[in-house]
């Protein structure tokens, strides 16, 4: 097949023909990235510009007119770093995400695996209260979960607010291991225990090394949801605020200065993790649409 | 080990957790907002109706979900149906155009509040370009139409995003025959993407739109940070009533509120965009 040239099958076209066909198809590309460059450039710049804020010092911040050139001065970000409570807040946030991220893989993983790999009564059940809580506004939640912290000491404290934080991030925890778990061939388990490996070990030594990279993903994902979270934060914390709220509950008080830099701060861990895990984002949400 | 125990103990703490944290705060919400002193009723419903912010808020919220959801369906499907024509670049760019989705809401609010406040970028950018002399300010309380469009304008930035992962995932789906055979029949591009994108892409419009509506209707710290207080809206209301006023009856009501219109918006996406059953794979 590949030996024969392709022969014309109607004879040559009208050379400008082909011509104009040419022209058409540049001139489509040319339109395609014109539109991709621009669409780029309204996620982008926004972004841009809120760093150029962090990067200037307080007194430009609120000059007139502005530069579209940050002076790279650290005024703000140090005025920030300073300002009473941030550093706290920021270390809260931390913490809350980084327990909200192990507990949503170690709660949700087994499910996953659960889901993936047997049959069993009540299964479609809880796939349902699964999906339910996606078309429920979860942050709500916070409300009534406020009264019942105050009666069991868990009020104002980092735990309550990542107990939260995790049935946020849960739900995508499950589904996301599941599909993960279903793209491992249940034939390579059986031949580790046919090798003479236990259940346990067969798990251990074959499927996690094959899926790790897909759970480390979603557990990166379960950070991002935490981090950016603000209204049950807000709800739950007073003292031990997350920098989310503190930032929400300074709002009318701060002044401008120091909202950028805290923006900047926020947004940047974000985007990087984001980053690492972009490859899994559509796999992500493919699964969660069925 | 016993494998008919195996699957239930792996799914015990994910069970337990979501009676915990969901189920039983969800039941919660509901005693509480029925509950005012020691009697049931609906005392604080008509406390949450009665006060003047209500009826604004209610509307506001509506209104704003009405506007942003098609804007930013049109727009992701733009920008999916783009990215699915690309060669060279594509993972780059579906990475830049999915950056909001790691992004705050209070963070993209504040962004916006660096562009449209008094001195900020867009009435700069005005000035270097000579049509604007003085700042102007956008963001005041009186100028209610210009907060809105703000908040619109953040929303659409920050959250099209996630429409639009849910759109190229099931795009990604659709097997490439059909608009092969499509365009085989002589099917413009337009018709293609009518006749035979979309029909294809409806369980992914479905979730992207439930998914998206009941977001809308949380729309909290975008309006915080571009509108303080000058813009009511349910989700704003509810935590104005739990912590400035302290009355948790009044905020468990509005949260009663976001839910029912929620769960009426989500019955009205599933029967709108339902599968009929022989269509289903």
């Amino acid at each position: 097949m590949t030996a024969t040239a392709p022969l014309p099958a109607h004879g040559a076209a009208p050379s400008d023909e082909i011509a104009r066909a040419l022209d058409l198809a540049r001139a489509k590309r040319w339109l395609v990235a014109a539109v991709v460059t621009i669409l780029c450039l309204w996620v982008l710049v926004p972004i841009y510009l809120v760093l150029v804020n962090a990067l200037s010092t307080p007194s430009e911040v609120s000059g007139w007119p502005k530069s579209f050139v940050p002076s790279f001065a650290m005024e703000s970000l140090a005025f920030f770093a300073g300002y009473r409570g941030v550093a706290e807040a920021l270390l809260n946030s931390v913490m809350v995400a980084a327990i909200t991220m192990v507990l949503s893989i170690v709660i949700g993983a087994p499910a996953g695996y659960a889901l993936a790999r047997f049959d069993f009564a009540g299964k479609n059940a809880f796939r349902i209260l699964v999906l339910m809580t996606r078309a429920f506004p979860l942050p709500l939640l916070a409300l009534p979960l406020a009264v019942a912290y105050i009666q069991i000491g868990l009020d104002d404290t980092i735990l309550g607010l990542a107990f939260v934080h995790t049935m946020l991030a849960m739900p995508f925890a499950v589904l996301i291991t599941a599909s993960l778990f279903m793209g491992v061939p249940f034939e390579l388990e059986e031949a580790a225990w046919t090798l003479g490996c236990t259940r346990l070990q067969a798990f251990v030594k074959v499927v996690l090394p094959l899926v790790s990279p897909g759970i480390a993903a979603s557990a990166v994902f379960a950070f991002v949801v935490s981090w950016n979270e603000v209204f049950a934060a807000a709800v739950l914390t007073i003292e031990n605020r997350t920098l989310t709220a503190f930032l929400l509950q300074s709002l009318n008080v701060s002044p401008l200065h120091l909202k950028f830099a805290g923006a900047a701060v926020l947004v940047l861990p974000a985007l990087l993790f984001l980053f690492a895990v972009r490859k899994y984002l559509f796999a992500m949400w493919g699964i969660a649409n069925r | 080990m016993p494998s008919r125990a195996l699957p239930y103990l792996l799914l015990a703490p994910a069970a337990l957790f979501l009676a915990a944290f969901f189920l039983y705060p969800a039941v919660q919400v509901a005693v509480i907002a029925f509950t005012r002193g020691d009697e049931v009723g609906l005392a604080n419903f008509a406390r949450m109706a009665g006060h003047w912010k209500f009826d604004t808020a209610l509307w506001n919220t509506i209104l704003l979900a009405a506007v942003v959801v098609p804007l930013q369906l049109a727009l992701a499907l733009f920008m999916g149906q783009i990215v699915t024509q690309m060669g060279r670049g594509r993972d780059l760019v579906l990475y830049v155009f999915t950056i909001p989705l790691g992004i705050s809401d209070l963070a993209a609010g504040i962004i916006w509040l660096a562009i449209l406040e008094q001195n900020g970028f867009l009435n700069s950018f005005l000035y270097h370009l000579g049509l604007l002399d003085s700042p102007v300010a956008r963001l005041s309380y009186q100028n209610t139409l210009g907060l809105f469009v703000a908040v619109a304008i953040a929303e659409i930035w920050r959250a099209t995003a996630i429409m639009l992962v849910i759109l190229v995932a099931g795009m990604g789906l659709i097997p490439k025959e059909y608009n092969e055979a499509a365009e085989v029949f002589g099917a413009s591009p337009w018709q293609r993407f009518v006749k035979v994108t979309l029909p294809l892409l409806k369980p992914s419009l479905q979730t992207a739109l439930i998914l998206r509506t009941i977001l809308a209707f949380e729309v909290f710290a975008v309006v915080a940070a571009l509108a303080g207080t000058s813009m009511p809206m349910l989700m704003g209301e509810t935590y104005a009533w739990e912590f400035q006023l302290q009355d948790r009856g009044v905020a468990a009501s509005y949260a009663l509120v976001i839910l029912g219109i929620s769960i009426a918006s989500t019955l009205v996406f599933l029967w709108w965009l339902r599968t009929p059953e022989e269509a289903r794979a």
